[in-house]
């Protein structure tokens, strides 16, 4: 990440408003958890609930009557499901980056919203850990794919990516939920401590596991934030690869690419960080973060998506070039069926999405834009599932042998349990921001300037 | 509750149209019928209603609690214990049954009368497979598509399971005394008002008990019609033999055959020998010195001959005749003359080239009429191989296994004609169904009502029974005795395989009560026929024997002596309508997978792809893609066709390789009432039919501006230029060009990280001979019934969700108009390097120690990632609980040895392993080890052309292994280093070099 300190640049945006202290931000953050519920939280809530609901009704329909409600057939046998799976899994990951890589390399501007990119890792990670388990014929003995101790004789098959992706997942969101839980102890002590209410004390104690602050804890808090920084890292790259190795292993042409790896990772960073734009600017607006979440970190993260962007684009290019340059005629024709068969519109559509409007962000004016860079991002988050619907439609649909081609068309049951995800995943973050704060407290009383004056430098 | 479901599946009763599933019951419907609710009984039926009544309206509510409260309680004391059942293991084994082991029974299908012989499969007394009889002439052991259905047809849930008078459910002793009153009624005119309504009866026993009635009926009349009749055809051999004989080709002799719009090969009397027959001279290996016979084929609507032959001409209805008059010409036949008609370039080329070839295999060759073309083409045909000294080489005639042949069509005229003029009192109906299938324009159901009592009796409570008084059950030929005559005359006994179902009578028992001989044992009618008409000693050991062997041996028919009336056939020629030209004509045929109507309750036949549209669950108006350009209409566009017999609606089917400015309406569908499969689906041609032009009339077209869904199991006709299926002539692979044209890429050899698996025991592959498959979709179903294969209902069809483990894919290649068309049969190629095993997260799908590639259904969680990384997609995922194990008359068919698959499970074929087990078992216990043969699959035992082989690669000996080294042998995709188990030989034709051009 660029962290030049030239002193011919300008000096930067700083990323927290000037005339904080730490009893300021202390009071400002927590203060969104501690007051009375508002109002149109309880609004927002039934809202989303209500498509939680939807997800609940969609997925008990799913069960009693089997996959046929769905759209998929032979030959398309993965269709909105591992669609939404990628989708969620890619989401979740520019929490993890901002979160371990970004503090691992002293990024200091993570610090408003490391918290909230992990909530929401986590968050998205439940989502996607639906779809695994939903889209079995027998959702019922998906605990087969976990090497356990039975009479039966069953054991994974570790040659499957699906077994790869098992316990990449599970690591994956056990790693992320840790990162998330021993962050969050220090500023559960200061909720303990703030709140009035015996019970919320309680409850709060419980979480903050007796943290005192002492220098000890802070020094066994740095370790173990540490460590897990660690073990996260090599996650953000190593998640998405094995995702992508469930078609990349695969022989299906359009699937069988090596480039897939580096290009599903930089999808899921692009993907991510639009995710976060688009949560961190309705949040920064109705809680009045403006002073935590300054348009440096907008900025920054505009810089990550163009980026990521551009790997992406060049992911699509170079899928298109090897198609031609293979000589493969299976390879050729899935890719020209993509951008001339029936599903062109998604091909274009993605296109559009993902390398032509992302280009704006070479401008410092849409940069500049929080509304610009909030519709970008819900487009980039558009973009991007489109580019696994087609990977995973136009290969299927159209294969080796054209005695077996078919047509994909989701139901009202896809749809619904698509937009039910949605659902629990924003049930799930107004539920975080109510009880527990979006942004590092004592992380965020570091970046005040007086925390700086004290530190020798 | 509903199901919300698009469409409940089910094994055999997928719902097709949704139309009545219990017949409509009540005296309603009779009301129309105003002699009928004026007879007594339906007074009766209406005061016993009356009395049944109600509550009045006006319910108080202290009534109202009360009932409430006696509901209640009742619904309480309704849960009463299961009924105490006693299972007693057998005392003493009966002889040769062990459990687990089945029972081969020799028995026959009918189609149309002509018996085919078969050997049923029963486990513990329950019917589960039909093969074909190796011993009997029409089958040598295989079978097509209705045999393989008939163990459907009797497990039909839908079948009439009740005897019904008036629509309410009555008694056998009851029927019997009312049809005896009926007749004694008659007595005095010497049964004058008496019609006897029956199929063609080719019965020696049925036809025995008829005559003994008309004898004691002299004025009464015996009528034969079957919708798909003979009567061209015996008209035909009558104009120019004089009598009315039949052809049986003897095609392993023939060179050279020229088919006039004739489906021999997958429909017809003997259609399964002439298969065998025609397929042994496909397939190099088997055609040995004698070389590759040579097909030509004239056609209007595409067949499954059509489709094996080396040249296709299509041809609009009415020129059919004139090319045949043409050829004879030009052949030089019984001085007919050049007809004045000007055929186009192509078909003029065609036509020299194909009666030069003829020509030169005087004696060699043979031309087939179809039994659709009229009178004339027959008698050309028979003129023209009488010319060429092919009678007695390539084709004798005998009589017809009909015990009456008759012109059926005029027979039927006849009778509804005194329907009509009520002549006629008593109207006994015996498996025909006339309501539906006569022609549109008899109005039979109009005039039947005019006679005073009428008797159906039928598998199922159809269009024909909803109109009768009384409606008896009958026996499916695998529960009762009887007897019937193979194509050649071949004498087959019926034997039950299974005491009847339901509340069935043979049509033997109807005949016999109206004989006054109610409650003779079926046994005791056939034995009773045989030892009176059977010369000879010792009967006893007759009987057991033809029971046995399932054939009579030395009862075929003889051959005749024939000599051509050259005049009769002239003058038929002369009186040849007009070709017409400009006018819309339209072909009238049995369908391919439902015949003429009477399977159109079998799902696993209307879930059948056909053979070249590859539609399922419905009939189109198949056109050409010029006349559907000319009319403007594409797939799935209703459009109205008006005969002078009536009109329909149908949707359009464009179909490459149809004849321009025609089409063709499959009849068989737009059944009112057959059961869940057959009512509502498709349209029903027969409303376009007229008693003088059966099978073709003209029709005008009308475009309705609506659309209709069609299902097709595959949409894509080209092979994309891909290496899909390999095509050569025989004149290639004999100078060792075996890849023909589309010869690709080879494969990559061994490439592999791991050390091939050595293979010291078996290794199982099969071999499949692309020159040699008509896609006639025996195999298919075969499938089905062996391995307990669900069909799905047309909704999941179009979804893409079928089930058949083999399916037979389908590609042009060349120009729309005049396209060559493949088949080529796929299922699981069992891949040494399997690209299903190695995605499966739970190790469901394993390879076995003899290379099978095995799926474990109940390990299988459902991701379906073996299937999308499948490149032949051959497997099939249960969407929903496809099998219907609710119908507990289903549980009777399935095959004990297949596990049914339940919902969300993956299945795909098996190489049916059940099979290579058991005689595994069996050799085992003889100390030998599985000899080349020994192993034989279900779809390649059925395989009429032997294209199917299956066996143990590592045996060299073998005929898998002979065709694996065969420079003509190839592996589907590959190049993609799956190393297939399953194969293929290229497909080898053998053209004419004179039309190759064309």
């Amino acid at each position: 990440m660029s962290s030049t300190h030239g002193q011919t640049l300008p000096p930067r945006a700083p990323v927290i408003a000037p005339g904080h202290t730490p009893a300021s931000v202390t009071d400002k953050i927590s203060s969104v958890v501690l007051q009375r519920t508002p109002r149109w939280f309880f609004g927002a809530l039934a809202v989303t609930s209500g498509l939680l609901m939807m997800f609940l009704f969609a997925v008990t329909w799913l069960f009693a009557k089997g996959i046929g409600i769905w759209g998929n057939n032979v030959p398309v046998g993965w269709g909105f499901d591992i669609i939404n799976f990628v989708w969620w899994i890619g989401i979740g990951h520019a929490g993890t980056l901002i979160s371990a890589i970004l503090l691992l390399l002293r990024q200091s501007w993570r610090t408003s919203i490391n918290r909230f990119a992990e909530a929401m890792t986590l968050f998205a990670v439940v989502c996607a850990a639906m779809y695994p388990i939903l889209h079995l014929g027998r959702p019922w003995v998906f605990y087969w794919l976990m090497p356990h101790p039975n009479a039966m004789g069953l054991w994974p098959q570790f040659r499957s990516p699906l077994i790869w992706d098992v316990f990449a997942v599970s690591t994956y969101a056990t790693v992320s939920l840790l990162f998330w839980f021993v962050g969050l102890i220090p500023d559960l002590a200061t909720l303990r401590d703030r709140a009035k209410h015996p019970i919320v004390q309680h409850i709060y104690g419980i979480l903050a596991m007796g943290w005192r602050g002492s220098a000890r804890h802070w020094h066994n808090y740095e370790v173990a934030y540490g460590l897990l920084a660690a073990l996260a890292t090599p996650l953000v790259v190593s998640v998405h690869t094995v995702v992508s190795f469930d078609f990349a292993v695969g022989l299906l042409p359009g699937w069988h690419t090596t480039i897939f790896p580096p290009y599903f990772v930089a999808g899921a960073i692009f993907s991510g960080f639009a995710m976060v734009v688009t949560l961190a600017v309705p949040l920064r607006a109705v809680f009045g973060l403006h002073d935590f979440i300054t348009m440096r970190h907008l900025h920054n993260m505009a810089k990550i998506m163009l980026v990521t962007g551009l790997i992406v684009a060049y992911g699509y290019a170079m899928e298109l070039f090897m198609a031609w340059y293979s000589g493969n005629e299976y390879e050729r024709f899935v890719f020209l069926n993509r951008i001339t068969g029936p599903y062109r519109v998604s091909w274009f559509m993605l296109i559009l999405c993902n390398v032509i409007a992302s280009q704006l962000l070479w401008f410092r004016r849409i940069r500049n834009s929080v509304i610009a860079l909030w519709v970008l991002s819900i487009v980039i988050n558009v973009g991007m599932w489109l580019e696994r619907f087609v990977i995973i439609v136009t290969s299927l649909h159209r294969d080796f042998l054209p005695s077996s081609w078919g047509m994909y068309q989701p139901t009202r049951w896809d749809v619904m349990t698509f937009v039910g995800t949605i659902g629990l995943f924003l049930t799930l973050l107004f539920l975080f921001i109510r009880v527990l704060p979006m942004i590092s407290i004592f992380e965020m009383r570091t970046l005040v300037p007086e925390a700086k004056e004290r530190r020798p430098s | 509750m509903h199901d919300h479901s698009p469409d409940a599946p089910g094994s055999g009763v997928a719902p097709g149209g949704g139309g009545p599933v219990a017949p409509a019951v009540g005296p309603e419907m009779w009301r129309s019928l105003e002699e009928l609710a004026r007879t007594p009984e339906a007074r009766a039926v209406l005061a016993r209603a009356a009395a049944a009544a109600p509550l009045p309206d006006g319910v108080d509510r202290r009534s109202f609690l009360q009932l409430m409260g006696a509901s209640l309680a009742l619904a309480g004391l309704a849960c009463t214990r299961q009924p105490i059942e006693k299972i007693v293991p057998y005392v003493k084994q009966p002889e040769e049954i062990v459990p687990g082991r089945p029972l081969y029974y020799a028995s026959a299908v009918l189609c149309g009368g002509a018996a085919t012989g078969v050997l049923v499969e029963t486990h513990q007394g329950r019917p589960t497979k039909v093969e074909g009889n190796p011993d009997h002439p029409a089958s040598l052991g295989a079978s097509d598509r209705f045999m393989q259905a008939a163990i459907l047809d009797l497990y039909d849930p839908d079948r009439s399971q009740v005897l019904t008078y008036l629509l309410e459910i009555a008694t056998w002793p009851r029927c019997v005394e009312e049809l005896r009153a009926a007749l004694a009624s008659q007595a005095a005119v010497r049964g004058a008002g008496v019609r006897l309504l029956t199929p063609t009866v080719t019965s020696p026993t049925l036809a025995g008990q008829i005559e003994a009635f008309l004898a004691a009926h002299p004025e009464a009349k015996w009528v034969q019609y079957e919708a798909d009749n003979e009567a061209a055809a015996l008209a035909g051999a009558r104009i120019a033999f004089g009598m009315p004989l039949v052809p049986r080709y003897e095609l392993a002799r023939a060179d050279v055959i020229l088919t006039l719009d004739s489906d021999f090969l997958a429909t017809g009397p003997g259609n399964v020998r002439y298969a065998r027959d025609c397929g042994a001279r496909r397939r190099l290996e088997s055609a040995g010195s004698a070389g590759m016979n040579r097909l030509y084929a004239v056609e209007i609507c595409p067949t499954s001959s059509g489709a094996l032959a080396d040249h296709r001409l299509t041809l609009r209805p009415r020129l059919v005749p004139h090319f045949a008059a043409a050829l004879a010409a030009t052949i030089g036949t019984a001085g007919i003359p050049m007809p004045a008609i000007g055929f186009d370039d192509r078909t003029a080329r065609w036509l020299a080239a194909v009666a030069r070839d003829l020509v030169q295999h005087r004696g060699r060759s043979l031309v087939v009429p179809g039994a659709q073309q009229p009178a004339a083409v027959h008698a050309l045909a028979h003129a023209i191989n009488v010319a060429l000294g092919n009678v007695g080489a390539t084709v004798t005639y005998g009589d017809p296994i009909a015990i009456h042949p008759t012109d059926q069509q005029a027979e039927l005229t006849d009778l509804v004609a005194d329907m009509r003029a009520g002549r006629v009192d008593t109207l006994m109906i015996l498996g025909s169904n006339p309501v539906y299938d006569a022609p549109a324009d008899l109005r039979f159901a109009e005039a039947m009502a005019k006679v005073r009592w009428r008797f159906h009796h039928g598998l199922h409570h159809d269009e024909t029974a909803e109109l009768c008084h009384w409606h008896v059950p009958a026996t499916h030929p695998f529960e009762c005795w009887s007897d019937a005559r193979a194509y050649d005359g071949t004498l087959t006994v019926l034997q039950p395989l299974i005491q009847p179902l339901y509340d069935g009578h043979s049509a033997h028992d109807v005949l016999a009560a109206m004989l006054g001989r109610a409650g003779t044992p079926g046994l005791d009618l056939v034995r009773e026929h045989w030892m009176a008409t059977r010369s000879g000693a010792d009967f006893d050991a007759w009987w057991r024997l033809t029971l046995h062997d399932g054939i009579a041996a030395g009862t075929q028919f003889p051959a005749r002596e024939v000599g051509l009336r050259e005049d009769a056939v002239r003058a038929a020629v002369a009186a040849l309508p007009p070709s017409g030209a400009g006018d819309l004509e339209i072909a009238l045929r049995p369908d391919p997978n439902i015949g003429d109507g009477r399977h159109a309750n079998n799902g696993w036949l209307q879930e059948l792809p056909k053979p070249w549209s590859k539609l399922t669950w419905d009939n189109a108006a198949l056109m050409s893609p010029q006349t559907a350009a000319q009319f403007q209409v594409e797939n799935g566009d209703v459009v109205r066709l008006r005969s002078t017999g009536g009109e329909v609606e149908a949707p359009v089917w464009v179909l490459p390789g149809h004849a321009e400015q025609c089409i063709t309406a499959h009849l068989g569908y737009g059944r009112r009432r057959s059961g869940r499969i057959g009512t509502g689906a498709g349209f029903d041609a027969y409303r376009l039919r007229t008693t003088d032009t059966p099978w073709d009339a003209l029709v005008t077209l009308e475009r309705t501006g609506r659309r209709a869904t069609l299902v097709s199991t595959q949409e894509h006709h080209s092979m994309q230029g891909r290496d899909l299926v390999r095509v050569a002539t025989a004149a290639q692979v004999a100078h060792g060009d075996a890849a023909g044209e589309h010869g690709g890429e080879s494969a990559h050899g061994d490439l592999s990280l791991y050390p091939p698996h050595p293979y010291d025991g078996y290794s199982w592959g099969m071999s499949i001979d692309l020159g040699a498959c008509t896609g006639c979709n025996a195999c298919v179903v075969a499938c089905h019934a062996e391995n307990n294969v669900p069909i799905v209902g047309k909704d999941q069809v179009r979804r893409g969700r079928e089930m058949h483990w083999i399916r037979i894919d389908r590609y042009f290649d060349g120009d729309p108009a005049t396209p060559e068309v493949h088949h080529q049969p796929v299922l699981c190629m069992h891949c040494e390097n399997a690209p299903c095993e190695v995605v499966c997260p739970v190790a469901a799908t394993t390879h076995s120690p003899e290379g099978l590639n095995e799926m474990t259904y109940n390990r299988c969680v459902g991701t379906r990632y073996c299937s999308n990384n499948c490149p032949y997609k051959v497997r099939r995922f249960n969407f929903y609980p496809f099998s219907d194990t609710e119908t507990p008359v289903l549980d009777l068919m399935r095959n004990p040895d297949v596990t049914i698959r339940t919902r969300g499970v993956m299945e795909k074929c098996t190489y049916c392993v059940q099979r290579i087990n058991q005689v595994r078992q069996d050799t085992k216990v003889e100390g030998r080890s599985i000899r080349d043969g020994d192993v034989v699959t279900a779809c390649q035992q059925a395989c009429p052309t032997e294209a199917i082989v299956f066996g143990d690669i590592n045996d060299p000996h073998s005929r898998v292994a002979r065709r694996r080294a065969d420079p003509r042998h190839y592996g589907l995709l590959e190049e993609l280093n799956t190393r297939p188990r399953t194969t293929y030989l290229t497909r080898t034709r053998n053209p004419n070099p004179e039309l190759e051009a064309l």
